[in-house]
C-alpha cells in the first residue's frame, strides 16, 4: 500500500492539469486577436447586407426615377439630401443604398465562385506536385511558370471581350486564371507533410495513395488552404471590379461596385461621393477578407508569424 | 553556373513557346473568331468574307506556325483597325509603358525598402505597426479607385498635377504612384522578413562583437544579403505591372501599351491583342530569367536544381 503514495511519473502534475487545454488556447488566441475580430465583424456585416438585401433595400436597385437624379447622400449639406435616399441616387435616379446592398451580392458571389474554381485547380496541381515530386513536380512547376508569365488582366479582358461578358463568363475566366498561388502554397505545404513519419507509417501499413492524400495529407494542409482561399477571394473581387470598371466585366444594369464606379466616373468631379461610396465598400470588403486571412494564419499556425 | 544557365534558358524558351501557343489559341475561345469580329447577327456571307480575308479558313496549325514564324521575325501582321503593322504600333507605345513601369517600381522600392528595414530594426515598435497597417490598407485598395481618388484630390481639388496625357514627367507622377503602391506591401514584407532573419545570423553577431558601427553592420553586412530576394521580387512585380498598367493607362489616358491593349480589345483587333499579350509575356519571361541568373550568380546555393 505504501507505493501508492509515491509520486508516479506518468501522472500529470498539478500545473499541467491546470494549464489551458489546446482548445482553450485556440479560443484565447481567437478572442485576443483584434484583426480577426475586426475583419470578421466587417465581413459578417457585408455578408448580412448581401443576404438580406431584398429585405433591407428601400428601393428596387433597377428602378429609375428620372425626376430624382443625383440626390446627394444624407451627410451632404445640399438641401436635396433626404432620408428617403440615405446614400443618394445615381445619374439615372436609382437608389444608391439599394444598389450598394445588391452589389455586395455580386462581389461575394464572384469572389467565392472564382475562389472555389481556382482552389480546385490549384490545390489539385499543388498537392500532386508536392506529394509525387520528380517529374510531376517539374510539370506542375512548368504549368505554374507559364501561367504566371501571362498578364492576368489583359488575358481576362481579351477573353471576356471575345466570348461576350456575363456574370458566368467573368467567374469562369477569373477562376481559370488565378489558381497559381493555390498551387505554389499547397505544393510546399504538401512537401512538408510528405516528409513526416505518419506518412511513412501509413505507407508501411499499405494505405492506398488516395487514402494517404485524403486522410493523412489533407487535414494537415487545410489551414494553409484556408489562408490562400481568403487571399484569392479578395484578389478575385478586386479583379472583377477592375474588369467591370473597364466595361468588360459584369454588364449594366447589374449593380456591381466596380461598374457603379465606372458609371459615375464622368460625374466624379461634380459628385465625388458617387465614386467614394462603392469604392469604400470595395475597400472595406477586401480589407476585411485580408485581415481575416492574416488572422487565420496567426491563429492556426502562430509559429509561422514573421 | 553554366549548366544552370543553360537549363534555365531552356525552360524560358519552352515557357515562351507554350505562351505563344496559348496566346494564339486565345482568339478561338469563342469558337469562331470570324463571328466574334463580325458581331452578332452578321450575315453568313459577311462572316465567310471575313474568314477568307483574315485567313481563318486555313488549317489551324498552318495559321499558328505562320503567326509564330512571323512573330519570331518581329512581324505580328497588320492591325485590323490602325492600318499599319502591329509591330510598329507596339514598339511606338512600349517605351511609354516601360517608363511608367520603371517609375512605379522605383516609387515602390523607395518607399518599401526603407520602411521594411526600419520595421525590422525595431520589431513590434510603432514604426513596425505603422508599416504593417500601410501594407494591409494598401493591399485592399482597388487600383482604379485609388487612381481616381488621386486625380480628384491632386489633380482637380489642389491642381498640383496634370490629370491626363503623357507629355511631361509630371504626367507620370500620379500614374506611377497608383501603379506602384500596390507592390509596396509585398516588397516591404519581404524586406522586413529578410532583414529580421539576417540580423539574427552569427556573422552579424560577430560584426557587432568586432565593434563595428551599427550603421555599417546594418547596411554593409545585413542589407546586402537581405536584399537578394527583393531583387527577384522586384523583377517579377515589374512584369506584373506592365500587364496591370492597362487600368492605369486607361484612366490617365497615357498612350502606352496598356491603352493600346484596351483599344484593341474594344475594337476586336485580334493581331494587336495577341501581339501585346505575347510581348508582355516574353518580357516577363526574360525578367524572371534575368532575376534567376542574377540570384544564382550572387548565391551559389541556388545553382543546384
Amino acid at each position: 500500500m505504501a507505493e501508492t503514495s509515491l509520486p508516479r511519473a506518468d501522472l500529470p502534475t498539478l500545473p499541467e492539469i491546470l494549464a489551458p487545454s489546446p482548445a482553450a488556447l485556440l479560443r484565447r488566441r481567437i478572442f485576443r486577436h483584434w484583426g480577426l475580430l475586426v475583419g470578421g465583424s466587417i465581413l459578417t456585416a457585408i455578408l448580412a447586407m448581401a443576404l438580406l438585401a431584398p429585405l433591407l433595400a428601400p428601393f428596387d436597385p433597377f428602378d429609375q426615377q428620372l425626376d430624382r437624379k443625383l440626390i446627394p447622400p444624407i451627410w451632404h449639406s445640399s438641401i436635396k439630401a433626404t432620408w428617403a435616399h440615405p446614400l443618394g441616387t445615381d445619374q439615372l435616379g436609382r437608389d444608391y443604398l439599394s444598389r450598394l446592398l445588391y452589389g455586395a451580392q455580386i462581389s461575394l458571389l464572384i469572389g467565392v465562385s472564382a475562389m472555389l474554381i481556382s482552389g480546385v485547380i490549384g490545390t489539385t496541381l499543388g498537392v500532386l506536385a508536392g506529394y509525387f515530386g520528380g517529374r510531376v513536380d517539374m510539370l506542375v512547376g512548368f504549368i505554374v511558370t507559364t501561367r504566371l508569365s501571362m498578364p492576368v488582366v489583359l488575358v481576362a479582358l481579351a477573353v471576356v471581350a471575345l466570348v461576350g461578358s456575363s456574370l458566368t463568363v467573368v467567374i469562369w475566366v477569373l477562376g481559370l486564371l488565378i489558381w497559381d498561388r493555390f498551387a505554389v502554397v499547397m505544393r510546399s505545404a504538401t512537401q512538408q507533410v510528405r516528409a513526416r513519419e505518419f506518412i511513412t507509417a501509413a505507407e508501411a501499413l499499405g494505405a492506398s495513395t488516395s487514402r494517404i492524400l485524403f486522410t493523412e495529407v489533407a487535414p494537415n494542409v487545410v489551414n494553409h488552404l484556408i489562408v490562400v482561399a481568403t487571399l484569392e477571394m479578395a484578389h478575385a473581387i478586386l479583379l472583377e471590379a477592375a474588369l467591370s470598371f473597364l466595361g468588360l466585366g459584369v454588364q449594366p444594369p447589374t449593380p456591381s461596385w466596380g461598374l457603379m464606379i465606372s458609371e459615375a466616373k464622368g460625374l466624379m468631379f461634380f459628385d465625388p461621393w458617387l465614386i467614394a461610396i462603392p469604392g469604400i465598400a470595395l475597400f472595406l470588403l477586401v480589407l476585411a477578407i485580408n485581415m481575416l486571412g492574416d488572422a487565420l494564419r496567426d491563429v492556426t499556425a502562430p509559429e509561422n508569424r514573421n | 553556373m553554366l549548366a544552370f544557365a543553360v537549363k534555365r534558358l531552356g525552360l524560358a524558351v519552352l515557357v515562351a513557346l507554350t505562351v505563344s501557343l496559348i496566346t494564339f489559341s486565345m482568339i478561338y475561345v469563342s469558337g469562331d473568331p470570324a463571328i466574334a469580329i463580325a458581331g452578332e447577327g452578321a450575315r453568313a456571307q459577311d462572316i465567310e468574307a471575313i474568314r477568307q480575308f483574315y485567313g481563318f479558313d486555313r488549317p489551324i496549325l498552318v495559321q499558328f506556325f505562320d503567326w509564330l514564324a512571323g512573330a519570331m521575325r518581329g512581324d505580328f501582321g497588320r492591325s485590323y483597325t490602325l492600318r499599319q503593322p502591329v509591330a510598329d504600333v507596339i514598339f511606338e507605345r512600349l517605351p511609354v509603358t516601360m517608363i511608367l513601369g520603371a517609375s512605379a517600381i522605383a516609387f515602390a522600392l523607395l518607399l518599401a525598402i526603407p520602411l521594411g528595414v526600419w520595421a525590422a530594426v525595431r520589431p513590434n515598435s510603432m514604426i513596425d505597426r505603422l508599416a504593417l497597417t500601410i501594407a494591409v490598407v494598401g493591399q485592399a485598395m482597388p487600383t482604379f479607385w485609388f487612381a481616381l481618388t488621386l486625380v480628384l484630390w491632386l489633380g482637380v481639388n489642389w491642381r498640383l498635377l496634370p490629370i491626363t496625357g503623357s507629355a511631361s514627367w509630371q504626367n507620370f507622377v500620379m500614374p506611377a504612384v497608383a501603379l506602384g503602391y500596390y507592390v509596396t506591401p509585398a516588397v516591404m514584407r519581404l524586406t522586413r522578413a529578410g532583414v529580421l532573419e539576417v540580423l539574427s545570423a552569427d556573422y552579424i553577431r560577430t560584426a557587432r562583437a568586432k565593434g563595428l558601427r551599427p550603421g555599417t553592420v546594418l547596411f554593409k553586412h545585413a542589407l546586402r544579403n537581405a536584399i537578394i530576394p527583393v531583387v527577384s521580387l522586384a523583377a517579377v512585380q515589374f512584369g506584373f505591372m506592365l500587364g496591370g498598367s492597362i487600368v492605369i493607362e486607361t484612366i490617365f489616358q497615357i498612350n502606352g501599351l496598356g491603352y493600346l491593349a484596351w483599344e484593341s480589345i474594344q475594337r476586336k483587333d485580334l493581331p494587336t491583342m495577341q501581339a501585346i499579350v505575347l510581348v508582355l509575356s516574353v518580357i516577363y519571361v526574360l525578367l524572371t530569367l534575368a532575376a534567376d541568373l542574377l540570384n544564382a550568380f550572387l548565391d551559389p546555393r541556388l545553382r543546384v536544381t
